[in-house]
């Protein structure tokens, strides 16, 4: 353990996005302990999205280190137009997704296949079975985050990487479609397809009564 | 409904889902399964941390510093 690592996390409790700015000028200034506090508070979040581009843990290790090098050297030369985490996830993916090439990760095409909902008059084809009540419970909703978690690898590339910066990294519409490199109309349609892929993967779970 | 859950629908679009809505107990069902599905991705914690990838992410850092 390092040093100066455990009064950091303890000052985690507490941090805000705003003081990303501060935490840039600190590390610029040659600061270890600035660098230790954007480990803590970015690096479980890199290697998420990392491993969900290159589909393993240990390459996305990897990724995330050059990433991070990346960081430091360039930090000098970072604006501040873009926030910090965004801009932390445009190296990342960038490395990614050539580490996904080297690995000749063959990755899950979008398929653009939509689950028939509505037959041909526009009717429900297969009404949804009634499961959304039983989440009230807090105990079962937190099984369920962890449980999305899980079947996010079920997704096509493209739909996952675009869920994951929206609704689990709360990035903008507008970053997003910056990010993955697509319109921002694409970017919807992403969104849709993987929310509408992942409510019916867990669909079939609450069906069995195990999610 | 992605875009009605992100409000990004006209104010008479988005009236007349709510009226169809009312109306029709799958549509509901499938809006509030898709709200879940939403609210748990935004609940999903990445695994924590571990001290030795934080160790050596920190002599990665001083690996650079030596160096430059």
């Amino acid at each position: 353990m390092v040093e100066s690592s455990a009064p950091t996390l303890i000052a985690l409790a507490s941090w805000r996005v705003d003081d990303d700015g501060e935490l840039v000028d600190r590390l610029r200034a040659g600061d270890e302990s600035a660098f230790v506090a954007l480990v803590a508070m970015y690096q479980p979040r890199m290697l998420r999205l990392a491993e969900a581009t290159v589909g393993s843990r240990a390459v996305a290790e990897e990724v995330t280190q050059d990433t991070w090098l990346a960081v430091l050297r360039g930090v000098e030369r970072f604006e501040g137009r873009s926030s910090l985490k965004t801009w932390l996830f445009h190296i990342l993916l960038n490395r990614a997704r050539s580490a996904a090439r080297r690995e000749q990760r063959a990755g899950r095409p979008d398929d653009a296949v939509v689950e028939d909902r509505f037959d041909s008059s526009g009717a429900w084809a297969t009404p949804p079975e009634p499961w959304a009540d039983r989440v009230d419970d807090r105990l079962l909703a937190a099984d369920l985050a962890a449980r999305v978690q899980q079947l996010l690898p079920e997704l096509p590339d493209s739909q996952r990487e675009v869920l994951v910066l929206r609704d689990v990294e709360g990035l903008s519409a507008g970053d997003v479609a910056g990010l993955v490199g697509v319109t921002d109309g694409n970017q919807r349609v992403l969104l849709h397809r993987g929310r509408a892929r992942l409510r019916q993967l867990l669909a079939a779970d609450m069906g069995k009564g195990s999610a | 409904m992605s875009d009605y859950l992100d409000d990004r629908l006209a104010p008479r679009d988005r009236e007349r889902l709510e009226d169809h809505f009312a109306a029709c107990a799958h549509c509901s069902e499938y809006l509030a399964q898709l709200r879940v599905t939403i609210d748990a991705l935004g609940h999903a914690e990445p695994d924590s941390l571990s001290d030795e990838a934080m160790d050596e992410l920190v002599a990665l850092y001083r690996r650079w510093r030596d160096d430059t």
